[in-house]
C-alpha cells in the first residue's frame, strides 16, 4: 500500500512542476497592470514605477520566474496587495471554510444521492425512477445562485428558521479553539453544544444548496453503474443461490457498482472546492473561492497563483486518495 | 425412471417483452428428470434451453414471463409458490452453474466468501463455523491448498479453478437437481474433462438428478442418460443418450449430428446434402513461411518502476511464453496450431501477425526476415498486405458503426490502390465469394447473424489476395451448423485462391478437418508435429494422446 502511494505521488511530481510553471504564466499574461491598479488612478508615472519596482515587476520574466520558485521552496507564497496579508496565512484561515462546507454539502448530497441511484436502479420506470430523473434535472439545471437565494428567502425571510445568511458563526457565538479549523468538529471536540449547533445552523443552507448541485451527477452515476452491475452475471449466480435481496443489491450488486461512484465523488469535490464561489458570494462565506475571485478582478496575483497551486496540490491528494481506495474496494486494482 | 419424477415441466411457454412486441423464446416445452437421472437439453443458440432452466428457477430477467404451463418440483408446484420460499429452494434444492464461470463469481469478494454467503443463507452453517465449513466444501471440488484458495479472488483462478469455485458454491447446499448451463464451454478439453467427471461423481454420490445444457451432442451423448433436442423454443426429440446417435427420428437431430465433426467425416460430410466434393488439394509448394528459434519472453510481474529505476534487477527470469519453437507452412498448405489455453499459440500467431516484437528468432516470408521489422513499422511494410487474419469473434472484431461493405473495403482503403466504383465493385466480388448476399451489404453488424458476420470477417481477410492467412479460432463462437459451413468456405476459398493457412484452434476435430499438417504445442514449445492424419490417428506424444483422450466420445 505504502509502495503503491508513494510511486503514485511520483508520478504527480511533473504535474505539479507543470502547475507551478503555467500558474506563473497565466498570471503574467493576465490584462491588467497589477502597479497601475495599486497606485491608484491619480498616481504619477514614477510612483507607478516605483510600485513596480518594488513588486519586481521590472525584471525579466525569468528573473522573476526564479525568484517565485525561491519563495515558494521557503513556503512562502508571496502577499496579497489587497489585504496585505501573507498568502499563506489568508488561504489556511480560508480553505477550511470552504472545505467543510463543500465537504457538508457532499456529505449531504452522497446520502441523499446514493440511496436514490440505488432504488431508482432497482425499480426502474417507477415514481422513485421518475423522483430520481426530476431531482437531477433540477439539480444540473438550476444554477445554484438561483436556489441559495431561494433557500434565504423561504427559510430566512419567510419561515424564520434559518439564522441570518451571513458567514460561518454569527456575531454573538464565539468560535472554538482552533484544532481542525472546521467548525462543526471543533466546537465537538471543545464539547460546545451551543456554538455547534450555531454553526450547524449557519451552514444548513449553503450545504443544502450545494447539496443539490452535487445531487445529480452522483445519483445519476449511482444509477447507471447499479443497473450494469445487477445485468452482470454474477448476480444471476448469486440470484440462483437464493441469496436475499438484501445481500445481492448491497454486498454484491453495490460494492461492484461503486468505483465509477467513488470516481464521480473525487471529481465534484474538486470541482465543487474551487467552483462553490457563488455560493460564498450568497451566503457571505468567508472562503476561499470568494478570496481568489476578489484576487484575480484586482489583478492580485500572488493570491491567484497561491490559490491555483493550493487547488492543484489538493487534487493531486484527492486523485491519491482515490486510487488508494480503489485498492480497498476492487482488489484487482492493486495489481495496477 | 422412476414413477414419480423429481421435476416435471408440462407445456412451459415463456415469453419476453421487446420493443417488436412479444417474442416466444420456449413453446410448449415438455421435460421430466426422474431421482438420480442426468438429462441433457441440447440445441444451438436460441433454442430456448437456457431460458427454459431460468423459468424453472425463476430467475428470468426482468422482460421475461411465464405465460404457460407448470413446472413441478418434488410435487411442489414453482409457478405459484411465493418469492420467498422460492428463494429457499434455490441453491438449497436446485442450484445452477454457469457458462463463463470467471463471470458467474463475483469479482471483489473472495471466493471462500462467496460459498460462506450461501451456506449462511440456508442454514448450512452458523457464524461460528461458516469457514470451517467453507472450507471443506472448496475441498470436496478438489480444489488443492482450499484454506488458502479460501482468500483467492475469482481473478486469481484458472478458468477450470473458477468452475470448480462454482460447483462448489452450487453444491454446498447439498440440493436434489443440478442445473448446468454450458458448464465448460470456453474451458479447454482436458479441462472439460476433469470438470464433468466431477459434477458426474458428485452427482452420483449423492443421489442428485442433473439437468446438462449444452450446444455439444458429443459432450450431452456421453455424460448422460436422456437427450432432449431443442430447436427454435420446441423440443423436437426426447430419447436415450445411445438411441439419439444409433438413430436420430428428427430431421433436425440428424442435421445437428451431421454438422458436428467427429472422427472418419470429411468436411463435405458436415453439410446437410451431398455437395460436389472438393478437387483434389493441391501439392504443397515451396516454403511460404519459416519460422526458426522463435521465443517471446515476458518480464515477470512485480518489480516496480521505482524498483527498476533504482537499478534493482528482477528477482526471477523472464517467463518465456514461446521458447524456441520452428515451423515452416508451404505455398497452398494448412498448418494446424493446437494447444490448451496458455500454451503459446496466440503469441505465436501475434508474432507473425507481426503485432508483437520476437524476443529472438527468425521469422521469414517468402525469402524476407519480416521479424526483423519492429511491429510498429509493420503496418507500411510491403508484406503487410500479404498476410491477412481472421479472428475468433465474429462479432467483437467488427467495428460497430461500419457497415459490411465498408468492414470488407477497409484493408483495400488503407493498403489497396482501388478507389470509387471499382473498390465498390471488388465488395461485392468479395461477398459473392464468401457468399454474403450483396443485399446485406449495407448492413452494420447488430443486423448480421453469426454466420453472416464470419463471412464479412474472412471476406476483409481475403481483400487484398492475401498468401498467408492466419485463422485465429474462427469458429469457436459458432452454432455447429454454421461452422459447418464456415469450414467449407474456408477450404473453398482456399482452393480457388491458393492461400495457405495457419490455424489455430483447440478444437482437434476441427484442424482435423481443415489442415494438411498439425503442430501440437505447450507451454511454449511444439511437442509433436506431422501430417494431421498421422498425429491424430496414432499420436507418438502422450500429450496429443491425452488430449484426444479428453474429447467427450459417444456412447458406441
Amino acid at each position: 500500500m505504502l509502495r503503491v502511494a508513494l510511486s503514485r505521488l511520483g508520478t504527480a511530481v511533473p504535474s505539479l512542476i507543470g502547475v507551478v510553471v503555467v500558474t506563473f504564466l497565466l498570471t503574467r499574461v493576465l490584462p491588467g497592470d497589477t502597479a497601475t491598479y495599486f497606485a491608484g488612478p491619480v498616481a504619477s508615472a514614477e510612483a507607478i514605477a516605483q510600485i513596480r519596482a518594488q513588486l519586481g515587476l521590472d525584471q525579466t520574466l525569468p528573473v522573476q520566474f526564479g525568484r517565485y520558485v525561491a519563495d515558494l521552496a521557503r513556503g512562502d507564497l508571496g502577499t496579497s496587495l489587497g489585504t496585505g496579508q501573507p498568502v499563506l496565512h489568508e488561504i489556511a484561515t480560508r480553505l477550511p471554510a470552504s472545505a467543510e462546507l463543500t465537504l457538508s454539502g457532499l456529505l449531504l448530497a452522497a446520502l441523499a444521492a446514493v440511496p436514490l441511484g440505488i432504488l431508482a436502479a432497482l425499480r426502474q420506470g417507477s415514481w422513485v425512477d421518475h423522483l430520481c430523473r426530476v431531482v437531477t434535472t433540477a439539480g444540473v439545471s438550476l444554477p445554484v445562485f438561483f436556489t441559495g437565494l431561494l433557500a434565504v428567502y423561504v427559510f430566512y425571510f419567510l419561515l424564520g428558521w434559518a439564522p441570518s445568511p451571513v458567514g460561518r458563526l454569527d456575531a454573538f457565538a464565539t468560535a472554538p479553539p482552533a484544532v481542525t479549523n472546521f467548525l462543526l468538529i471543533d466546537s465537538l471536540l471543545a464539547g460546545d453544544t451551543e456554538t455547534f449547533l450555531a454553526a450547524l445552523s449557519q451552514i444548513a443552507l449553503p450545504a443544502l444548496t450545494l447539496a443539490l448541485f452535487a445531487l445529480a451527477p452522483l445519483a445519476r452515476i449511482t444509477r447507471a453503474s447499479m443497473l450494469a452491475a445487477l445485468d452482470s452475471e454474477f448476480i444471476r449466480t448469486a440470484r440462483a443461490s437464493g441469496l436475499n435481496r438484501r445481500t445481492i443489491v448491497l454486498t454484491y450488486a453495490f460494492r461492484n457498482a461503486m468505483l465509477p461512484v467513488v470516481t464521480t465523488l473525487g471529481m465534484v469535490f474538486s470541482f465543487l472546492l474551487g467552483a462553490n464561489v457563488l455560493v460564498e458570494k450568497v451566503f457571505a462565506w468567508p472562503g476561499i473561492g470568494s478570496y481568489a475571485v476578489e484576487a484575480l478582478i484586482a489583478s492580485d496575483f500572488a493570491p491567484v497563483q497561491g490559490f491555483v497551486l493550493t487547488m492543484a496540490v489538493l487534487y493531486i491528494a484527492l486523485n491519491l486518495a482515490i486510487d488508494l481506495l480503489y485498492g480497498l474496494i476492487d482488489p484487482r486494482a492493486k495489481e495496477g | 425412471m422412476s414413477a414419480v419424477p423429481l421435476l416435471d415441466v408440462r407445456d412451459l411457454t415463456v415469453e419476453f417483452a421487446t420493443r417488436r412486441g412479444t417474442v416466444r423464446a420456449v413453446e410448449r416445452v415438455d421435460l421430466s428428470i426422474g431421482k438420480g437421472e442426468t438429462l441433457a437439453v441440447v440445441g444451438e443458440s436460441g433454442s430456448g434451453k437456457s431460458v427454459t432452466s431460468y423459468a424453472v428457477m425463476r430467475i428470468l430477467d426482468r422482460a421475461g414471463r411465464i405465460a404457460a404451463g407448470t413446472v413441478t418440483f418434488s410435487g411442489m408446484a414453482l409457478r405459484d409458490l411465493p418469492e420467498g420460499e422460492m428463494r429457499d429452494l434455490r441453491g438449497w434444492e436446485i442450484s445452477m452453474i454457469f457458462q463463463n464461470p470467471r463471470a458467474a463469481l463475483n469479482p471483489i469478494r473472495p471466493v471462500g466468501r462467496q460459498i460462506e454467503d450461501v451456506l449462511l443463507q440456508h442454514g448450512q452453517a452458523g457464524r461460528g463455523n461458516a469457514r470451517a465449513r467453507a472450507v471443506e466444501v472448496l475441498e470436496s471440488v478438489r480444489i488443492a491448498r482450499p484454506a488458502e484458495r479460501y482468500h483467492a479472488y475469482p481473478f486469481e483462478l484458472s478458468g477450470g479453478m473458477c468452475q470448480r469455485v462454482v460447483i462448489a458454491l452450487a453444491l454446498a447446499c447439498r440440493p436434489q437437481l443440478l442445473i448446468a448451463d454450458e458448464p465448460t464451454t470456453g474451458l479447454d478439453v482436458t479441462t472439460q474433462k476433469s470438470v464433468m467427471e466431477l459434477v458426474t461423481e458428485l452427482t452420483r454420490a449423492r443421489g442428485m438428478s442433473t439437468l446438462l445444457i449444452t450446444h455439444d451432442l458429443g459432450l450431452a451423448a456421453a455424460y448422460c442418460d436422456r437427450v432432449v433436442v431443442m430447436e427454435k423454443g420446441r423440443v423436437v426429440e426426447t430419447a436415450s443418450a445411445s438411441a439419439i446417435f444409433r438413430a436420430p427420428s428428427h430431421a433436425y437431430t440428424r442435421r445437428l449430428m451431421r454438422a458436428t465433426p467427429r472422427p472418419g467425416a470429411g468436411l463435405r460430410d458436415l453439410l446437410p446434402e451431398g455437395a460436389a466434393p472438393f478437387p483434389p488439394a493441391p501439392i504443397p509448394g515451396a516454403p511460404l513461411l519459416v519460422v526458426e528459434g522463435l521465443v517471446k519472453e515476458y518480464p515477470r510481474a512485480g518489480g516496480s518502476l521505482l524498483g527498476r529505476l533504482a537499478g534493482r534487477a528482477p528477482a526471477e527470469a523472464p517467463f518465456r511464453a514461446v521458447d524456441g519453437i520452428g515451423f515452416e507452412i508451404r505455398r497452398g498448405e494448412s498448418v494446424g496450431l493446437v494447444g490448451e489455453s496458455g500454451c503459446g499459440k496466440s503469441t505465436t500467431s501475434m508474432m507473425i501477425m507481426r503485432l508483437l516484437d520476437p524476443t529472438a528468432g527468425r521469422i521469414a516470408f517468402d525469402g524476407e526476415d519480416i521479424g526483423a521489422i519492429p511491429a510498429r513499422r509493420f503496418a507500411s511494410s510491403a508484406a503487410r498486405r500479404r498476410i491477412q487474419m481472421v479472428f475468433q469473434d465474429p462479432t467483437d472484431s467488427l467495428n460497430p458503426r461500419h457497415s459490411a461493405a465498408r468492414a470488407i473495403a477497409d484493408p483495400i482503403r488503407r493498403l489497396g490502390t482501388l478507389r470509387g466504383a471499382a473498390l465498390a465493385a471488388r465488395v461485392e466480388e468479395l461477398a459473392s465469394l464468401v457468399g454474403l448476399p450483396a443485399a446485406l451489404l449495407d448492413r452494420f453488424p447488430h443486423q448480421l447473424s453469426g454466420g453472416q458476420k464470419a463471412r464479412v470477417g474472412i471476406a476483409r481477410a481475403i481483400a487484398l489476395n492475401p498468401e498467408l492467412v492466419v485463422l485465429d479460432e474462427p469458429t469457436a463462437a459458432l452454432d455447429v451448423s454454421v461452422q459447418a459451413v464456415v469450414l467449407n468456405l474456408l477450404h473453398e476459398l482456399k482452393l480457388r485462391l491458393g492461400m495457405s493457412y495457419l490455424f489455430v484452434s483447440h478444437d482437434l476435430n476441427v484442424v482435423r478437418l481443415l489442415c494438411d499438417r498439425v503442430l501440437v504445442m505447450r507451454a511454449g514449445a511444439i511437442v509433436e508435429e506431422g501430417p494431421v492424419e498421422r498425429v491424430l490417428g496414432n499420436p507418438a506424444a502422450a500429450y496429443t494422446r491425452e488430449l484426444l483422450a479428453a474429447i467427450p466420445h459417444p456412447p458406441a
